[in-house]
């Protein structure tokens, strides 16, 4: 099982214009990075804060929906964010033109 | 012993005999009232009656005796039965000034009665501050500092069952999203090279997005705005008080680079010994500044630097008034620039070597060179395009186009003139404001402008083109208003007219990109605007149309200044002929007896056109409305006709 996870975060890493991905425990202790440690940590604090705000807004607007993936569009790249109860995987990509 | 006290005061709502509507005097016993007064001697016993008094309106008296013995005794108070004093009844005879009004129509509202208040709250203070994101949430045991730790907490999270599963479950979801974006751009842009061509029909509007205030107590004017070459994330802006000799005691010198990000504190403070009157950023050099002081010395400085002068003109070689104008060169070396001041010197100087100026011209018109007749330059305008030529406004109201020496004038304005801009896309064509008045000028057209604004009620203070669009530019006046005119939206009066303050504004900048507007004002109030896209945007074809405007004005101008020119001639010619045979008031009488001959022969002819008049009118009309309009349009048309002869006599006797 934990083979499987290695390799499934190996896969992710390798996908074209995939910059950086990070799993972060709802703590904000980085678990596991491809990061350095400073952009890791910067990451893990600002994006947790981010995603619990989302989630409450999307359940204040339906107490019955639940947030299951947020996306950050910028000019320079693209942040993805799939929240956990107790994890955020977190991957930085750089999409293609 | 009795006594009677009337007090003429209306009683308080306190006693028993208020109300009714006609003139009552009531009595009223300080220390409250009381009953009967019980004490020894007589019983005080209030006497109501109704007296009618002279006057016709019924008066009820309230009188109660206390005997004089009895002053300052202790009030013993007790209760008593509600006693009937005075019973008004109502008049039935006053019902019958009203009439009876069934069914009555008011409206009631059954909610909850509210008042709406506005506050204002103080400005909030803002600071921006970093922090410095410290790791935690690592659990007591575990020291963030030690590798070792770290590793093994991060090993046995791995091993965790939820762990597992949770990246199992959300690494297929984000895979899912990876190939998407590798998949399609979602955000490509269709159509990108057809630009979109909507002729948007919403009114030209501005808005203020940002006040910067001069964050010293005693106020100064801001005079003058400069924008940063790069980016123009920020604006320098000199302060001074241009009042001859009424600068207040402990005025500050500095002058201030804000940063439009912090409305709250400048950015960068600049020292000058003497306040600053105009202030420009190098093009070439972002870092440099030039200033020009209130004494007439040049300064500039690197922000890099610091805030204190890198560099100062010596002052026996600076100019004696105020320097108004102060603009960069183009040039190689990029250190280049001039000056400007009512002492009437236009001075250059290279900033390296700043104690002399390298070349001095002075204004005077006459080409004598002579510093006496000398005009005082206010503006100044130099095109990099045309890199030999610049121009100066003068105090006196004229305009010189100077080529390092002075080529021609342009007068028509009646006071200084606080601006001077040429058209970024026709350079021909200059903007001038000065007196009440904004003119544009061509270069062809000498003898007077070729368009202008009416005389507004305030005196202009500046004005700019708009760098994105041709027909566009902005004036300040001094009652606080900024205006926006396009000329080929309308002619007669500004596109848009904004108030910004109370107080009068002096300067004006436009950003490169003809969205921000940045006008500075006396109480050194920087108001930052940005104009809707109408204003900043090229509209369609109208470089042509006001190319074609410009153009057409020029001829216009150049036809009447033909037409100046002959008469003019004539005029010179008549008087050189005159001459041989008499003198000057001999032409001054002639044009008087010439005058009096003109109106003889005028009214001569009004009359033989009056009498004709009559003379058909006694004739027998077939039909009297439409003939007598003919007639009076003919003997209007006749009295043109003659006034028309009169002026072609004269002019035959003139040549």
């Amino acid at each position: 099982m934990i083979f499987l996870v290695e390799e499934t975060l190996k896969r992710i890493q390798s996908h074209k214009g995939v910059i950086g991905t990070m799993v972060v425990n709802a703590e904000g202790i980085p678990i596991r990075t491809t990061l350095d440690n400073s952009t890791t940590v910067q990451y893990a604090g600002l994006l947790h804060q981010l995603t619990m705000k989302a989630r409450s807004t999307v359940r204040d607007i339906d107490p019955q929906n639940d947030l299951t993936f947020l996306r950050i569009r910028s000019k320079k790249h693209e942040i993805m964010v799939a929240p956990d109860k107790e994890y955020l995987l977190i991957v930085i990509q750089n999409p293609c033109e | 012993m009795q006594m009677q006290l009337v007090d003429k005061s209306l009683g308080s709502p306190q006693h028993p005999l208020l109300l009714a509507p006609t003139r009552l005097r009531t009595w009223s016993r300080p220390g409250g009232t009381c009953g009967d007064g019980e004490g020894a001697g007589g019983v005080p016993h209030p006497i109501p009656s109704l007296r009618p008094p002279a006057a016709g309106t019924m008066e009820i008296v309230y009188v109660y005796v206390k005997k004089r013995s009895e002053f300052g005794k202790q009030c013993n108070f007790s209760d008593h039965q509600a006693e009937l004093n005075i019973d008004i009844a109502p008049n039935p005879e006053l019902a019958e000034q009203f009439v009876e009004r069934n069914p009555v129509d008011t409206g009631i509202q059954c909610s909850v009665s509210m008042s709406e208040h506005e506050a204002n709250t103080e400005r909030f203070e803002m600071e921006t501050r970093g922090v410095n994101h410290v790791e935690g949430g690592w659990p007591k045991d575990v020291n963030p500092l030690e590798l070792e730790q770290t590793i093994r907490f991060r090993k046995k999270v791995e091993k965790d069952e939820n762990y597992i599963n949770a990246i199992m479950q959300l690494g297929s979801i984000m895979e899912h999203c990876i190939k998407q974006n590798n998949a399609i751009d979602i955000y490509e842009e269709y159509f990108n090279d057809e630009e979109a061509v909507e002729v948007t029909e919403e009114a030209p509007s501005a808005k203020t997005i940002n006040v910067f205030r001069d964050p010293q107590e005693i106020k100064r004017a801001a005079t003058h705005l400069s924008w940063h070459p790069d980016g123009n994330r920020k604006l320098a802006v000199a302060y001074s008080c241009l009042d001859f000799q009424r600068a207040p005691v402990g005025m500050s010198n500095d002058s201030y680079i804000w940063d439009l990000e912090n409305p709250n504190k400048p950015e960068l403070a600049l020292k000058p010994s003497s306040p600053l009157v105009t202030l420009e950023y190098n093009p070439k050099d972002s870092h440099v500044l030039l200033g020009g002081c209130y004494n007439g010395q040049i300064a500039c400085w690197d922000t890099r630097k610091g805030s204190l002068v890198a560099d100062l003109s010596t002052i026996e070689f600076s100019h004696r008034d105020p320097v108004y104008g102060t603009i960069w060169l183009q040039s190689k070396t990029g250190t280049e620039c001039f000056s400007a001041s009512t002492d009437g010197q236009v001075m250059w100087w290279d900033i390296r070597k700043i104690s002399e100026p390298t070349e001095v011209v002075i204004m005077d018109i006459t080409r004598k060179e002579q510093l006496e007749n000398a005009l005082g330059a206010i503006s100044l305008e130099f095109e990099s395009t045309l890199p030999t030529k610049f121009m100066v406004g003068t105090e006196q109201g004229i305009i010189i186009s100077c080529n390092r020496k002075i080529v021609c004038t342009f007068s028509g304005h009646h006071g200084p003139i606080y601006a001077l801009q040429r058209n970024p896309f026709y350079p021909k064509n200059f903007l001038t404001v000065g007196d009440w008045t904004a003119r544009i000028w061509s270069e062809d057209s000498r003898e007077s402008s070729i368009m202008w604004t009416k005389y507004h009620m305030a005196y202009l203070t500046d004005a700019a083109w708009s760098p994105v669009r041709p027909a566009v530019f902005f004036t300040t006046k001094m009652d606080g208003t900024l205006d926006i005119w396009d000329f080929v939206f309308k002619q007669c009066d500004p596109a848009l007219s904004l108030k910004v303050c109370d107080e009068a504004l002096f300067c004006l900048r436009v950003q490169d990109n003809g969205c921000l507007i940045a006008c500075g004002s006396q109480l050194g109030m920087t108001t930052l605007l940005e104009v809707s896209s109408g204003l900043s945007t090229l509209q369609r074809n109208e470089r042509n149309i006001a190319s074609s405007m410009f153009e057409r004005e020029t001829r216009r101008e150049k036809i009447l200044e033909a037409r100046h020119r002959e008469m003019r001639l004539k005029e010179k010619g008549k008087a050189e002929g005159r001459d041989e045979e008499q003198r000057d008031e001999g032409l001054a009488t002639d044009l008087e007896a010439l005058v009096s001959k003109a109106e003889e022969e005028f009214f001569d002819i009004i009359f033989a056109e009056l009498k004709k008049q009559e003379a058909d009118a006694i004739k027998p009309k077939p039909m009297p409305q439409q003939p007598s309009s003919e007639e009076v349009q003919v003997a209007q048309e006749g009295e043109e006709a003659t006034g028309e002869r009169v002026g072609d006599e004269e002019e035959e006797d003139l040549a």
